[in-house]
């Protein structure tokens, strides 16, 4: 496995590169620049302006460009925000622990439905159970999540006020009360992202499980007259579950992307708001690092997708 | 006894009597899929109203009348009316034309550019195959909902060049076609490397078919069923990438109403009108999961293995 590993980091660097490439290209091509509104200042001299340009060195051909970007890069150097005047770096570092709480919290959620309800779904297949589920999950996965958003909004904030719809980060209480309100301005973000994800995995866990269930094992399993439960849990579980876990792994990036637009909603100030901010401002260099941030993401998750299937699934080896 | 097996008459009379066309018989088979079949009947109602819609409801996009702001539907105003009294229904109907068109042209454009490269990838083998997919992985490992964003930063060019509605429609075909081509080229150089070591064929390259010939008449067709099915769901996922962009306010301009815009648009009303974020809403929710109905309807129907 050690081997393999190393290879595939070494496929994966190539590809980060690529990336970076088409990146950074496509922010050069676009037209909009981050000194407009200083240009229009009157009050800042042209000499200023063009000392400005040369420092952060907007006049320079892309590829030399890039070139300083992806040295300073590898120096751990992130750029600077034009617009907030920080680094990117912490920029970022400020935004990625509430994207992450959101996230983790629903995908868990995601977990706690979707795999009771599929697993149950195709313990009794087509019963009245199953259809209702099913029925549930298709809707839930085409209901777009800006849609349920806006609805929870509408139901849970305006008609019985009952939960804001404005995620705060600087809560002012402390102890348990810092606790309840968190909690409480957090259900809506997680439940419009959990109830999604829940939805399409509840499908995968159920058409997993109904592909090992007629595998020959199974038949064993019941005929030495093992108690169904056992059955269930140990000899069906267990091997249904190995493709949801990479499912799993590689949906993780998309979630990423779907939390831009839940976080968008509900003004969580996360690292998509942030994205969205910089790309309204025109801040390229944090644009850069965020879709950057994004793109490391994708390939790590894919990584991880590809070790956890061959450790869990011994018929599958390294090569 | 022998010689008069091939020459029996009567098992060619049934042979003939009970063929059927392929698409019959998918037909025959997505009859049976009883949601699907509702669906296909409220998207083709949907379609109907979009594009005969304005037709019979002839008030402007874009009339003002501050006299009747954030009414709730009416008979003057079916779907009543936004912040600036203009009229919802007529509103929606344009939306839901240019809805439509984007999933449409970006799951053509998906299937297009997603067949020609799987195909290119599954009938070249060695290093033109490991090229193609090496750029088909980097562009599944590309963030998409963050490069979508992207357009936004593009839309005063494409305006300049071809005018508001054209230039921003042809960007967000591009870029949701681009990014959804993937899954296809793979589904498509999988079934490439599988057919074209079958028996028909190798009969066929036996007889001398030039190998555009084998692609386009025997590869190609036996290839598309799952590429039917793939292309359905892509139009919806576009409708919801198209509808997500426009929600962020980072699709189409204001004065073009699209599902999504209005969407957007009516955050802000929420407590007052109601109704002006649930019709929009509503309309996508419905495309989506009818097509998504029809989707999987098409599945079964277009899977000989599975038994219908």
């Amino acid at each position: 496995m050690g081997p393999y590993l190393l290879r595939r980091l070494l496929i994966a660097l190539p590809s980060l590169l690529g990336i970076s490439v088409v990146l950074f290209t496509v922010l050069a091509l676009a037209p909009g620049d981050p000194f407009a509104e200083l240009a229009l200042n009157p009050n800042v001299p042209a000499e200023v302006k063009a000392a400005l340009r040369a420092k952060f060195g907007l006049d320079d051909p892309v590829w030399q460009r890039y070139f300083h970007w992806l040295l300073a890069m590898l120096h751990g150097d992130w750029g600077f925000s034009f617009i907030s005047r920080v680094d990117v770096d912490t920029l970022i570092l400020q935004r990625v622990p509430t994207t992450l709480a959101v996230i983790g919290a629903s995908q868990l959620l995601a977990l706690c439905i979707a795999l009771p309800v599929g697993v149950y779904s195709a313990v009794r297949p087509y019963s009245w159970f199953d259809r209702i589920a099913s029925s549930l999950a298709f809707v839930g996965f085409s209901l777009p999540t800006f849609f349920t958003g806006i609805l929870l909004i509408l139901v849970f904030s305006i008609k019985l006020d009952w939960l804001p719809f404005v995620y705060r980060a600087d809560l002012t209480s402390t102890g348990w009360a810092w606790w309840g309100e968190q909690i409480r301005q957090s259900i809506m973000p997680v439940a419009v992202l959990g109830l999604f994800q829940g939805a399409s995995w509840t499908r995968y866990v159920r058409s997993s499980m109904l592909d090992v269930v007629r595998l020959d094992h199974v038949t064993t399993a019941r005929s030495k007259g093992l108690s169904e439960r056992v059955v269930v849990m140990k000899h069906i579980v267990r091997n249904a579950l190995i493709p949801v876990v990479t499912l799993v792994a590689l949906t993780m990036p998309q979630v990423f992307g779907g939390a831009i637009v839940t976080e968008q909603i509900f003004r969580v100030p996360g690292i998509g708001s942030l994205l969205i901010d910089a790309i309204l401002r025109n801040d390229t260099p944090v644009i850069m690092a965020v879709t950057f941030v994004f793109s490391c993401l994708v390939i790590l998750f894919n990584l991880i997708a590809d070790l956890l299937y061959g450790w869990l699934d011994p018929r599958i080896s390294f090569r | 006894m022998a010689g008069s097996i091939p020459a029996s008459p009567s098992a060619d009379g049934l042979a003939s009597a009970r063929h059927v066309s392929p698409s019959a018989e998918a037909w025959r088979r997505f009859k049976r899929h009883r949601m699907a079949m509702a669906s296909l009947m409220v998207l083709l109602l949907m379609v109907l109203a979009v594009y005969l819609g304005p037709f019979f409801w002839t008030v402007a996009i874009n009339d003002i009348d501050f006299k009747a702001t954030l009414q709730g539907p009416s008979m003057a105003h079916p779907m009543g009316t936004d912040d600036l009294g203009q009229d919802l229904l007529a509103r929606m109907l344009y939306g839901g034309r240019i809805s439509l068109a984007v999933g449409l042209a970006a799951m053509a454009m998906a299937i297009v550019v997603g067949v020609t490269i799987g195909a290119l990838a599954g009938m070249s083998r060695g290093s033109v195959d490991a090229a193609l997919m090496w750029l088909t992985d980097l562009f599944l490992s590309l963030p998409q909902l963050p490069l979508l964003l992207l357009i936004y930063l593009f839309r005063d060019t494409l305006k300049a060049a071809f005018g508001p509605e054209v230039g921003v429609f042809i960007m967000i075909v591009l870029v949701i076609g681009g990014f959804r081509w993937m899954p296809v080229a793979r589904l498509v150089r999988a079934q490439f490397f599988s057919l074209r070591e079958k028996e028909f064929v190798e009969a066929a390259r036996a007889l001398g078919a030039t190998t555009t010939r084998q692609v386009w008449r025997h590869i190609l067709p036996n290839a598309l069923g799952p590429v039917i099915v793939a292309g359905t769901i892509d139009v919806a996922a576009a409708i919801i990438a198209e509808s997500t962009l426009s929600f962020l306010g980072l699709g189409f301009p204001p004065d073009i109403p699209t599902w999504g815009r209005i969407l957007f648009d009516s955050k802000d009303h929420m407590d007052i009108a109601t109704h002006w974020a649930l019709f929009p809403g509503a309309a996508i929710f419905l495309a989506v999961l009818t097509i998504n109905f029809v989707g999987d309807g098409l599945r079964d129907a277009l899977d000989p293995r599975k038994v219908l």
